[in-house]
Formats: C-alpha cells, sequence, structure tokens
C-alpha cells in the first residue's frame, strides 16, 4: 500500500518522491525463539553441570504434592553413598531449605516473590552461592505449579514430575505441557490409594501416554513407611547413565536444542 | 502467568532488532504460538498492553498466529493432526508420537518504521538521536 495516500500501488507507477518524504516501513522476517535468552543461560547452567559430572533434576508438581517430602526420604536413603545438594524454589520462606538442611545436606533457597516459577537466570545465581565440587546429584525443587515452569528450561538433565493420588488421575489431560515435558512421572502419597476411591493409577496412565509419550511412572510414599525403592533404583541408572558419558542427556522437552 | 517474562524477552528481542536497523518505531510483531507451548494467548495480548508501554513498540500492534498441532507416529510413520492432550497417531492409535508443530513460541517477524530517506542522506549523525530503541542490556 501507498505510505502518501493509501492506494494499491505497484513498484512500477509509485508517486515520485514518495519515497523521499516518508517514513519508510520495513517488514523482516526473525523466527527467533522467544525463550532464547533463557535457553542460552540454561545451556550455560547445564556446562555447569556437566563439568562437575553431576546429575541435575528438576523437580516439579503442583503445590502440596509431597517434593520436599520425597527429598527428604531420598537423601535419608542416599546421603551415605551420593553427595546431594538442593536448590528450593518458593514464592516465600525458607522453611523447605530448612527442612532440607536438617538432612545434612547444602541446600539454596530462591524465593521467587511474585514469579510462578524458577528460570535459568534464577538458578545461576544460585549456583555461585551453592559449591557444586563435589556434588553427585542436584536437585532444583520449582515452585508448586503445573503450568508455567513447564515453559523454562533451567539446564537440568532430566525432569521429574510429581502427580499426587489426592489430585485427580485426569491431571496429565489437563496440564499436557506439564506432563509432555516428563522424564519420569512418580505418583506421590501412593499409600493413600487404599483409601481413596477416585484415583486409579491405570487412567492416570493412559491420561499420560494420550499425550503421545511413553513416559515411565512410578508409585512412591516417602512419609511414615517410606517405599521409595524404584525411584532410587531410577535415580542411580541416570546417574550411572550420565556418568558414562551417554550422550542425549536433556530431558525430553528440550531435546530438540542442538547439544 | 509467566505471560509478562515471555513478553519482556519478547520486547527485549525487538528492540535489539529496531535498534540494530535504526527504526524509529515497530509497528507490528508477529509471534507464532503453538498450542502446547505452554503460553496463552489471550494472557500474552494482556500481558503485552502492560508490558509494550514505554518501550520501542508502544505504539505496535501484536498479531498472535496459532500454529496446529501435528504429530507423526514412530509405529507407522503416519502425520496425524491432533488435539493438545490426544496426540495418538490416528491410523494405528499408537501412542508413540514425535511432534512435528505445536509448541512454537517465537517471534514470527516485526513491522518497523524506519526514518525518512532524505533525513538519513542529510543527517546521518542526528540519527542516532532519533532512535527510540536501545540494544536491551546484555544477557548475564
Amino acid at each position: 500500500m501507498c505510505q502518501s495516500c493509501g492506494c494499491a500501488v505497484t513498484p512500477a507507477d509509485a508517486h515520485p518522491g514518495a519515497a523521499m518524504d516518508s517514513p519508510r516501513t520495513e517488514v523482516i522476517e526473525v523466527m527467533q525463539n522467544l525463550l532464547a535468552a533463557n535457553d542460552r543461560v540454561a545451556e550455560h547452567n547445564r556446562e555447569h553441570f556437566d563439568e562437575h559430572g553431576l546429575l541435575a533434576i528438576n523437580l516439579m508438581s503442583s503445590p502440596g504434592a509431597g517434593k520436599t517430602a520425597l527429598l527428604e526420604a531420598t537423601i535419608m536413603a542416599l546421603r551415605d553413598r551420593y553427595r546431594i545438594a538442593v536448590i528450593e524454589g518458593d514464592m516465600e520462606t525458607d522453611n523447605d531449605a530448612v527442612r532440607i538442611r536438617a538432612q545434612g545436606v547444602p541446600a539454596y533457597q530462591i524465593t521467587t516473590g511474585a514469579a510462578c516459577h524458577l528460570d535459568a537466570h534464577l538458578v545461576h545465581r544460585a549456583l555461585h552461592d551453592l559449591p557444586l565440587a563435589g556434588i553427585d546429584l542436584l536437585f532444583i525443587e520449582n515452585v508448586g505449579n503445573l503450568i508455567c515452569p513447564a515453559s523454562f528450561d533451567l539446564g537440568q538433565h532430566r525432569n521429574v514430575i510429581l502427580l499426587c493420588t489426592t489430585e485427580g488421575d485426569d491431571k496429565p489431560a489437563k496440564y499436557p505441557v506439564m506432563f509432555r515435558a516428563a522424564d519420569l512421572v512418580l505418583l506421590s502419597k501412593a499409600d493413600l490409594l487404599g483409601v481413596l476411591d477416585d484415583f486409579d493409577p491405570a487412567r492416570a496412565a493412559a491420561a499420560l501416554r494420550r499425550l503421545g509419550c511413553d513416559t515411565p511412572m512410578i508409585q512412591t510414599a516417602a512419609r511414615r513407611a517410606p517405599a521409595i525403592g524404584a525411584w532410587l533404583g531410577w535415580l542411580e541408572q541416570q546417574l550411572a547413565e550420565r556418568r558414562s558419558g551417554a550422550p542425549g542427556h536433556r530431558p525430553r522437552n528440550q531435546q530438540t536444542v542442538a547439544a | 502467568m509467566h505471560e509478562l517474562s515471555i513478553c519482556q524477552n519478547l520486547l527485549a528481542q525487538v528492540a535489539e532488532i529496531a535498534g540494530r536497523r535504526g527504526a524509529i518505531a515497530v509497528a507490528r510483531i508477529t509471534v507464532e504460538l503453538g498450542p502446547l507451548c505452554g503460553t496463552e494467548p489471550t494472557l500474552l495480548l494482556s500481558a503485552f498492553e502492560v508490558a509494550r508501554a514505554g518501550s520501542c513498540a508502544a505504539g505496535a500492534a501484536l498479531h498472535i498466529e496459532i500454529t496446529a498441532v501435528s504429530a507423526r507416529c514412530t509405529t507407522c510413520g503416519t502425520t496425524t493432526q491432533v488435539e493438545p492432550n490426544r496426540i495418538v497417531c490416528g491410523d494405528c492409535g499408537g501412542y508413540r508420537m514425535h511432534l512435528i508443530s505445536g509448541d512454537e513460541l517465537r517471534l514470527r517477524g516485526v513491522e518497523l518504521r524506519l526514518p525518512e530517506t532524505h533525513a538519513v542522506l542529510t543527517a546521518q549523525a542526528s540519527v542516532s538521536e532519533t532512535r527510540l530503541c536501545a540494544n536491551p542490556a546484555v544477557v548475564p
């Protein structure tokens, strides 16, 4: 469209002098990921993790699904064999970091204020205060939220998502972006299955498969009589693979990014 | 509610491009969103209204193009257009699917207003003052 009068003109009969007197318009094709800045820092974090030979796990779920309780039970079971560190993400309080430190492992609390998720910059800042030397397993407990954290790569090697038995078994269908990001889904508080008549693990597994994923699902119970053997086995297998130099140690939703 | 962060990233990218081209304003921004990108188009538009104030894109229109979700079955090879929470093969019913499109979250293009041609030719020295868009801070 002509910039002078709005008429449709072809280049051949454009008004003489129009280009000299009007602001020019330029259309630029870009095709750039909107999270490119976050992804660059995430790659940088991943390089830090790889230099130290550790396995970094991004733990995500809705609030109250039992992420911190799972970490407490995991640390109790593994702390004699592996050195563990934890980055905690919450909007407010350092309650979770206090619980983790009580288990005798270092924990860094990120309080996000109004932000509903961790991003790669926040984790990068935490790494400056959390020495990684000698660490085998780094857990990043994300802000409890089944939506936003899924979009931000932190540099982790694996995404683990808790689906709590007190939530509906249709959660994967309701939050496809989050559950498609999972490398492993943990059915947490599985010891409650006996008293809950509305949660069917088979239905949850079917909802997960309908997202086009063959993501494994493991049941865990982290309190009173902890039953987390399969989860510990998965963790140790991932750490062994990570250390054997097996390629592709990236979460499934970051597989397409060039390594 | 992470749409505001997404918007800030978007505006930083647009400001960088506009600054590089010496634009006096950004007229239009086109973004491509897939239903599986985790960002809600209506919330992105609301966040854009807030985030664009005072930026080089203060007068820009945000145009959002929604892509379709399509996936290829790794068992039988069929490509199917699917719902975001029902990504199963339309042919064999398999669930081992490779996503082809539907998770895009990208800046597709920008339309810039550049200084008048004669102003560029006759007053090169003042071009930098006419720029509204400074280069954004470098990511740490």
